[in-house]
């Protein structure tokens, strides 16, 4: 009981000011609530529509007496809203339409709708009213993925040269995979230096390491922009050789910034892994004729596996997030993942595609771990 | 044992890892007007911009006063939840736990945007109190898993003792358990101000032009107008986070 009393007060106030608002977000990603207020009769009509052709008149009353109770009622806009970011001309063909039925008593809505816009006549512009029913939605998921369904329910990518957020996450797993890669082939000798040396010239070893990884990602990433800067030492150097290349604003800047600042935190899960690999096992073999490269690789590289994949989860993982990096030393085309959901949410006000956006971040980053897991699980059990 | 082959390589990430943080302190002390070398000479020319413009001043003013705002507050209730999670096995131990280190599990572009959203709607944004909620619960975590660090070193049978020797729980807790952790709970509050002090993607979301902080202004001035001044905040900061992560371990040692 008194534990609960001391636990509860931290869990309290991250479940309001933390887990709450980023579960209310992330629900923006999959909820749909902005059209069915406004088209209730609409969306009942269309319910057995089989989403070929246009519906017939029945559906057009509805629809014509929704938008003149959503235009008195105030739904109307945030309804045409929504309905614009699937299909972009929904916000006009709704204004001209709610304008050609103003009058209850104006004749047959289907002739006036479908002279207000011709968009009407499209199965298309229907489907997009169906598909926003809600509550639920895998319309901004689909989006984020560029994908979308049709009037009848099926799902097709978007044509090639609207593709743009495949193309962010291929992106961003490919520049975290270089990095990872980067880490793991310049942090291993490290590790394995510090695990095997003598405690005392080890110290001074580990300060090099700890010395970055305590100074924060962006004060390393201000120094990458001096160091790759045209004035910068880099470029100076080079340019005893000729003109010098652009080191900064590419994606040659965001992996070595990106690798500096991980490389501790591949460094340190395989230190923790190799110091616990017997030391005699290596001499053992030495004295059994190997060579230190044959006993290096034979005896010590297999037992250091689970530190070899705790370390590359952990870069991977934060690298598919990395925002500020990439921002200030990237190029503005080579953006990663974490650059659009800021981008979305902030300058387009899309919230939801930047919660769905978010969703596949967390989505990748829940199945990687799991997937990691099962091996990282099986090489601790062996080596122990 | 035979390293020699590991040492050439080691010897060359260790200089790769260490020199770019070391090579921003004599830059910053340059007094050419360009973030490079060669340097035309040495000052505090960029040290008196940072301290002198307003935009630099505010941002450091900002950064502190967040700092400590957060570090209070993720101290006092992070505290008393690793003191209550300490040698605790009860049901659901394992999802209070993920709770607890969800904020740093949550990549900080999400966190940013969420918070965002709903500070917005609760008039949290544009002022320094949503930011201290924001930066408490982003380094609460901290406290918590630095504290149950060092408490996993201490004697569990110091605190039975105490009972047995006639002391009441509460007394038990004030002249045993706290003076024990205190050290603990330091390191944790150190802890918590430096990743406070550095925290950027939050803060260029949530703050309005009242509360930009020393990150966020680097930030800015490295997207537009970059100067050597960002090279004198990055090494204040660099100092007072290397000093803050430093201390640490050394109070931690201490506890045990």
């Amino acid at each position: 009981m008194r534990r609960a009393g001391l636990i509860a007060p931290l869990l309290v106030f991250l479940l309001l000011a933390f887990i709450g608002p980023v579960v209310a977000f992330l629900a923006r990603g999959v909820e749909d609530d902005a059209v069915a207020p406004a088209f209730p009769r609409t969306l009942a009509a269309l319910a057995d529509w089989n989403g070929q052709g246009v519906p017939g008149d029945p559906t057009f009353e509805a629809l014509a007496e929704d938008l003149r109770a959503a235009r008195a009622a105030g739904t109307l806009n945030p309804a045409a809203a929504r309905l614009n970011t699937d299909r972009s001309e929904m916000r006009g063909a709704i204004a001209a339409a709610a304008r050609a039925v103003a009058d209850p008593a104006g004749g047959p809505a289907r002739d006036a709708i479908l002279r207000a816009d011709p968009a009407w006549g499209e199965s298309e512009t229907w489907g997009a009213i169906r598909r926003a029913a809600g509550p639920w939605t895998t319309y901004h998921l689909l989006a984020a993925l560029d994908f979308k369904r049709d009037a009848a329910g099926a799902i097709h990518s978007d044509p090639p040269e609207q593709v743009v957020f495949r193309t962010v996450l291929a992106r961003t797993f490919a520049i975290s995979g270089l990095v990872t890669l980067l880490c793991l082939l310049l942090g291993y000798p490290v590790a394995a230096l510090l695990a095997l040396l003598p405690w005392r010239a080890a110290g001074l070893m580990a300060i090099c390491v700890l010395l970055p990884f305590w100074t924060g990602v962006i004060v390393r990433s201000a120094a990458w922009m001096a160091l790759l800067g045209h004035d910068g030492p880099v470029a100076g150097a080079l340019s005893l050789f000729g003109p010098p290349p652009a080191l900064l604003f590419n994606r040659f800047a965001v992996v070595l910034a990106m690798t500096h600042i991980q490389l501790p935190f591949m460094i340190l899960p395989l230190l923790a892994v190799m110091r616990r690999v017997p030391r005699l096992q290596w001499r053992a073999a030495s004295s059994l004729g190997a060579a230190p490269v044959a006993a290096f690789l034979r005896i010590w590289l297999p037992q250091t596996v689970p530190g070899v994949i705790a370390g590359a989860l952990l870069v991977f993982l934060q690298c598919l997030g990395f925002y500020v990096t990439p921002a200030l030393l990237g190029g503005g085309a080579d953006q990663m993942l974490a650059y659009f959901i800021g981008a979305e949410a902030t300058r387009s006000g899309n919230w939801a595609l930047a919660a769905a956006m978010s969703l596949v971040l967390l989505g990748a980053t829940a199945a990687l771990a799991l997937v990691a897991a099962r091996p990282m699980r099986a090489a601790m059990a062996r080596s122990a | 044992m035979k390293t020699a082959f590991l040492s050439v390589p080691g010897a060359l990430v260790l200089a790769f890892l260490v020199l770019p943080v070391l090579i921003i302190v004599p830059l910053s002390f340059s007094t050419g007007p360009f973030l490079g070398f060669p340097l035309r000479g040495l000052g505090l020319r960029w040290y008196e911009t940072l301290l002198a413009s307003d935009f630099w001043r505010q941002g450091l003013e900002n950064s502190l006063i967040l700092a400590a705002g957060a570090t209070v507050c993720s101290t006092l209730l992070g505290t008393p939840a690793a003191l209550g999670l300490w040698r605790a096995r009860f049901r659901g131990r394992g999802v209070v736990m993920g709770l607890i280190l969800a904020p740093i599990v949550v990549p900080a572009i999400v966190t940013a945007v969420a918070l965002t959203l709903v500070y917005g709607r609760l008039g949290l944004t544009g002022s320094l109190a949503g930011l201290i909620v924001a930066h408490t619960a982003m380094t609460a975590p901290f406290v918590v898993i630095t504290l149950l660090a060092a408490l996993s070193r201490l004697d569990p049978l110091l605190g039975r003792a105490a009972a047995a020797s006639g002391a009441a729980p509460f007394a038990a807790f004030l002249r045993v358990t706290l003076p024990l952790a205190a050290p603990g709970i330091a390191a944790g509050a150190a802890f918590a101000c430096a990743v406070s002090l550095d925290e950027s993607v939050v803060a260029l979301f949530l703050a309005g032009p009242g509360q930009r902080t020393l990150p966020r202004q680097m930030f800015a001035a490295m997207r537009e107008a970059p100067d050597p001044t960002i090279l004198a905040a990055a090494t204040l900061l660099a100092v007072l986070s290397v000093a803050l992560l430093a201390a640490a371990p050394l109070l931690r040692r201490r506890a045990g």
